[in-house]
């Protein structure tokens, strides 16, 4: 077997085990610590009768474990259970809703990707010069910013005063996609902001690594053209870091997204997980949570992966 | 671009003509010292040199002396925003020093080329070694790709690679580092240029692969007939290729001549010292009844590793004499050294100090073991706390062996500091202060403050320019004869050796291969590996190169 | 030491507003739960800022407001560097077991995002400012941890700390003496990151309506209270979001121009 199979292999497992683990935390996040989920559902004024009651409904009696795998079990057949408040199935709910966030951040993805890529190479080309300053300059001020006041500061501007895009992201089943990209637009701009300055940053500093190597200096004094050395001496070593670094900032944009979803109203994930930690609906949470991680453990998961990939000395063991 | 329209510098130029002219140059560089402005500084000033088409010079200097920086000016290239701010540099006639970047770049990788340091970090480890050698013959030299690889098989050839028709498809991390100095070479010449800049292209190689690729450099300068600046700090390497050598110190020249001059005949003191570093006398002592350490049958392994690193060696260090250890990266000299202080325990075997015996591990072991078997670093920049004053430094032993305070503890630092010759006013100051010698000086009075029976010297003079480092050992001997005490001597430097050592045992691939008094090890008859150990070692002679060459039993094992 | 106008500016700033977070209670000319004029005037004589959606001066709820962000984001900060970077140390000197397990544990806590992490623990945990500081510090002592172990490490292999050990020194004099003068400058600037993401997050949790609850509020919960008047046009809820944003602006600065000076770690938080 190649190596760099078992390297893969060996990775993926990794992220399994992270993700069982992950699992665990959760649920024993929401159950060991000392908060009585009953009490905190039913308030200060419930009877003892009816606490006990809702405490057998919701199995709190049994043990841990048992209830741990019960729950994982069931999660893994895809019924991640029925919310406290309302009653309904968790997994229909969020069916929709996550579809909804993935929508959003996949855009914001799409534009911020290349766009960060493109002035981290260009600050590093002008390193230490206006466009470098200017580029880090921005970029030190939109990391500094709270995602909401962004969100308002767009909202207030191209929502209010211009009326350019709906202040409110609505979206439903059968929307025709132009409008609903014009729906998400200040969404997609805002989260483009919050992720651009961390994502343009680390990548400066990720090519500008590469760009000190002894290999470049070899390839300057070839005489070759600045672009042929980006292109076939710089580009190719620095993959693996800029894919780790866009897999982390995809971290930003998992945090982004919940604070974004709930300024713009937007039926997704954020706002179902936001609205449930209100109301104390440890399931919906639990689910939630569950989701987000497995969503973050994966992108870091793939990164790795591509990182590995891309390394010669294992792609071309002695 | 306007900056193409440049006029060049031409190729194929007669013999015996001026490639290279070299006219009162001057370079400098902005320093950031922090917490204060910028400022300028000289780093190279009023150079001139000449050399004609076909010549190989040689610049030699120490660390600072400026030589790298005047071979890259050749290619009118400055390292790290180094800027060439006067002078003429003159290449075929044609003034280069403020030639525009398209100008430069059609110089740069074909008419003249470069051979750095360090190989294996100078070869792009993403791609082929075939492409990057190639990769200026076929785009600027207009040779068809075939064409250009059949030239550059010729090469791998010549310079005795193995496997030369396939080695090109290997990427950089498959070869090992002396085959990699081998093919940057003939990545160098592969283009057909007119000068090649070597720039210490031996150094970071064991001495017996350097021998090989030195003699395959001088071959390939001799047969292609190019010209060549060769920079080194190591006058013995220097002679056995140049025509012409170079004397640098801090940035100016010392003194020019023929190689046969600079040698046989130097005019200027430096230039003495330089060839007649390492003439040190010492008179070798006989082995006592009751050595102060021994090693017996020791075997060890890292954790993790699947063959014996050391295997069943055995040493023994008289009281007040140096036990030389020799040999190349990987015979396991220095895993000897971390078996000794208890860094690393042996699977089998012990260590006895002083008539006892030793733990296996540090923590089993008492303070005055500790105390008596001290160590000196290759490194003397890491083997200081860098935000610790000297007078902290070498304090620091007294206080905690000997629970000296105060004025008692500043007094004793004070004499130490006089025995190692640097004087009471280094006291305050921080390591990044001190130059290399000075910092070394510091970390043997850090290990006589502890009063030790033993010093375990690993590489201690490595790493520092040869004059700086005959100064260190010439220290060394006075404080043994002193201090009366023994020194470990670790090291791959056969000359030092021969300096300083009583006994020797030479180790190979984990094993002592032969162990002795100085006069019996360094006596025939040889076995073979310590034949081609001690032919490796370069003499400060003309053709010495060739002799050696002619004479080798055994293939060094950096192939 | 000459400190660039930037950092000089940052400096001042931060200063600033840790200053009036201190001296708060005489700064503010009104108490910041009495309601005192209309609801959502427009800045005067009277309230320099105006008053806010039910109509308390809307200037001393940003003063006191700035209290809680900076007490709780500097607790916060204290909490996640005692526990990371002594447990960083630790791990990079002892190194064997206890680093691999304090290691993989952290890997596990980071495996989740901070404020996904901080949202599910809230959930059932009573949102008090204690908790808060708790779950927060904790959370982002895992990175601490990363940091503190990694530059231990890199100096725990320098041949001065072999010397000391080779010497009989004990854990305590190496962690003290060899290492933390070694690692304290890259610290320092990470202080300054990480004091920056305690000010967003709690800004962001009580902005989610899950951090200080009312009737304190901090700078975020301000906004929070605010934000409907956005539509109409009123500034209300902007102020405290630019508060927020100055000072991590400024801290961010200060950070950076240490960070410059003493070595080229990446900052972030991730």
């Amino acid at each position: 077997m190649h190596p760099i199979v078992k390297f893969v292999a060996q990775r993926i497992l990794l992220g399994l085990v992270l993700l069982f683990a992950a699992s665990i935390m959760i649920f024993a996040g929401t159950q060991i610590l000392p908060g009585d989920v009953a009490q905190s559902i039913l308030g200060q004024s419930a009877t003892e009768q009816a606490l006990a009651n809702l405490r057998a409904e919701l199995g709190l009696n049994d043990p841990l474990v048992t209830r741990y795998l019960d729950w994982l079990t069931a999660a893994l057949q895809g019924d991640l259970g029925t919310a406290l408040t309302n009653g309904q199935d968790i997994a229909t709910s969020m069916g929709q809703r996550l579809g909804n966030t993935l929508f959003l951040a996949g855009w914001a993805a799409l534009i911020s990707i290349p766009l960060a890529i493109t002035l981290g190479l260009i600050a590093v080309r002008y390193a230490g010069k206006w466009p470098d300053k200017l580029i880090s300059a921005v970029t030190l001020t939109t990391v500094s910013i709270p995602e909401f006041l962004l969100g308002y500061i767009v909202m207030f501007y191209f929502a209010v005063q211009w009326r350019l895009f709906p202040s409110v992201s609505t979206v439903y089943d059968g929307m025709p996609l132009l409008d609903k990209l014009n729906a998400i637009a200040l969404p997609v701009m805002v989260l483009v902001m919050v992720v651009l300055g961390h994502m343009m940053r680390m990548t400066r500093a990720a090519i500008l690594n590469v760009m000190q190597s002894a290999y470049i200096e070899t390839a300057e004094l070839k005489g070759l053209r600045p672009f042929t050395i980006i292109r076939k001496h710089a580009f190719p070593n620095a993959i693996a870091p800029i894919v780790n670094v866009v897999m982390l900032n995809m971290a930003y944009l998992v945090v982004g997204v919940v604070v974004v979803e709930v300024v713009f109203v937007y039926p997704g994930m954020g706002q179902y997980l936001v609205d449930h930690v209100a109301k104390r609906d440890v399931p919906v949470v639990q689910a939630c949570g569950l989701v987000f991680a497995a969503v973050y453990i994966g992108l870091n998961m793939l990164a790795d992966v591509i990182a590995i990939l891309a390394n010669p000395r294992l792609r071309h063991p002695k | 671009m306007s900056d193409e329209d440049e006029l060049v510098p031409v190729d194929h130029v007669p013999e015996g003509a001026e490639l290279l002219k070299i006219r009162n140059l001057k370079i400098e560089a902005t320093a950031y010292p922090p917490g204060e402005p910028p400022q300028d500084i000289v780093i190279v000033d009023g150079i001139s040199l000449t050399l004609p088409k076909g010549r190989v010079m040689g610049l030699i200097g120490e660390s600072g002396a400026g030589k790298s920086t005047i071979g890259l000016s050749a290619m009118s290239y400055g390292r790290g925003g180094v800027r060439l701010t006067q002078g003429e540099v003159l290449l075929n006639g044609a003034e280069i020093r403020e030639a525009k970047p398209g100008a430069l770049r059609r110089l740069r990788g074909k008419i003249v080329t470069y051979v750095a340091q360090s190989a294996a970090a100078s070869f792009n480890p993403a791609r082929k070694l075939m492409d990057q050698v190639t990769e200026t013959t076929v785009s600027a030299r207009g040779v068809a790709r075939a064409e250009a690889e059949r030239r550059a098989v010729a090469l791998f050839t010549k310079l005795g690679l193995p496997d030369p028709e396939t080695i090109g498809n290997r990427y950089p991390h498959q070869v090992s580092g002396g085959q990699l100095q081998r093919v940057m070479t003939a990545m160098a010449l592969c283009p057909e240029p007119e000068l090649v800049i070597f720039d210490e292209p031996t150094t970071a190689l064991d001495v017996t692969t350097q021998i090989d690729v030195l003699a395959a450099i001088k071959d390939a300068i001799r047969d292609t007939g190019v010209a060549a600046l060769y920079i080194t700090h190591d006058l013995a390497v220097v002679a056995q290729v140049a025509d012409d050598i170079m004397v640098l110190k801090a940035g100016k020249t010392v003194e020019v001549g023929t190689t046969d001059q600079i040698i046989n005949n130097p005019t200027e003191q430096y230039t003495r010292d330089l060839v007649s570093v390492r003439s040190i006398d010492h008179e070798e002592k006989a082995p006592t009844a009751d050595p102060v350490l021994r090693v017996e049958h020791v075997t060890a392994r890292y954790s993790g590793l699947k063959r014996d690193v050391l295997s069943n060696v055995s040493v023994a260090l008289h009281p007040g004499q140096t036990l030389a250890v020799v040999g190349e990266s990987g015979s396991g000299k220095s895993t000897l050294a971390r078996v000794i202080t208890g860094l690393l325990p042996p699977s089998k075997g012990r260590v006895t100090f002083a008539g006892r015996t030793l733990s296996n591990e540090l923590a089993g072991r008492s303070r005055d073991d500790l105390r008596e078997l001290q160590m000196i670093y290759q490194m003397a920049d890491v083997a200081m706390n860098p935000r610790q004053t000297v007078r902290r430094i070498i304090g620091r032993p007294l206080e905690f062996y000997f629970g000296l305070r105060g004025r008692e503890r500043d007094a004793r630092v004070d004499a130490l500091l006089d025995e190692i010759e640097l004087g009471q006013g280094f006291a305050d100051r921080y390591p990044a202060e001190l130059s290399g010698g000075q910092k070394q000086r510091v970390c043997i009075a850090r290990a006589l403050a502890a009063d030790p029976k033993v010093i375990i010297c690993d590489e201690v003079t490595s790493a520092l320019d040869p004059l700086v480092a005959d100064g260190i050992l010439k220290l060394l001997l006075k404080l043994q004869k002193e201090e009366d005490v023994a020194f470990l001597f670790i090291t791959h430097d056969l000359a030092t050796v021969k300096a300083i050592a009583d006994s020797i045992a030479v180790m190979y691939q984990g094993k002592v291969v032969r162990y002795g008094p100085k006069s019996e090890v360094l006596s025939p008859p040889f076995d073979d590996y310590t034949d081609l150990l001690l032919s490796s070692v370069p003499e400060m002679r003309l053709g010495w190169l060739e002799e050696v060459i002619e004479h080798r039993r055994m293939e060094s094992a950096g192939h | 030491m000459r400190i660039p106008p930037s950092a000089a500016i940052g400096l001042i700033i931060t200063v600033t507003y840790f200053l009036g977070a201190i001296f708060a209670d005489w700064l503010a000319p009104y108490s910041y739960f009495e309601v005192v004029g209309e609801v959502w005037e427009p800045s005067s004589s009277e309230f320099l800022l105006g008053t806010d959606s039910i109509g308390r001066d809307l200037l001393s709820r940003m003063i006191y407001g700035g209290r809680i962000t900076i007490f709780v984001a500097t607790a916060a900060t204290i909490l996640a560097f005692v526990t990371g970077a002594l447990l960083g140390f630790t791990a990079a000197v002892a190194g064997g077991w206890v680093d691999q397990m304090l290691s993989r544990l952290v890997d596990l806590i980071m495996s989740i995002p901070a404020l996904i992490f901080a949202l599910v623990v809230l959930s059932v945990m009573p949102v008090t400012m204690p908790v808060l500081i708790l779950v927060m510090g904790l959370i982002e002592s895992t990175r601490v941890f990363r940091l503190s172990r990694a530059v231990a490490s890199d100096i725990v292999v320098m041949d001065y700390v072999e010397a000391a050990r080779l010497r009989g020194e004990g854990a305590a004099y190496v962690i003290f003496k060899e290492i933390l003068p070694n690692s304290l400058s890259p610290l320092v600037a990470e202080a300054g990151l990480r004091f920056i993401f305690m000010v967003l997050f709690i800004s962001t949790l009580s902005f989610l309506g899950l951090g200080v609850q009312p009737p304190l509020a901090d700078w975020g919960g301000i906004v929070k209270e605010n934000k409907e008047g956005i539509v109409y046009g009123i500034p209300a809820a902007l102020y405290p979001a630019v508060a927020i944003a100055t000072l991590a602006i400024s801290v961010n600065l200060v950070a950076d121009w240490i960070l410059n000076r003493t070595s080229s770690l990446k900052g972030g938080r991730g």
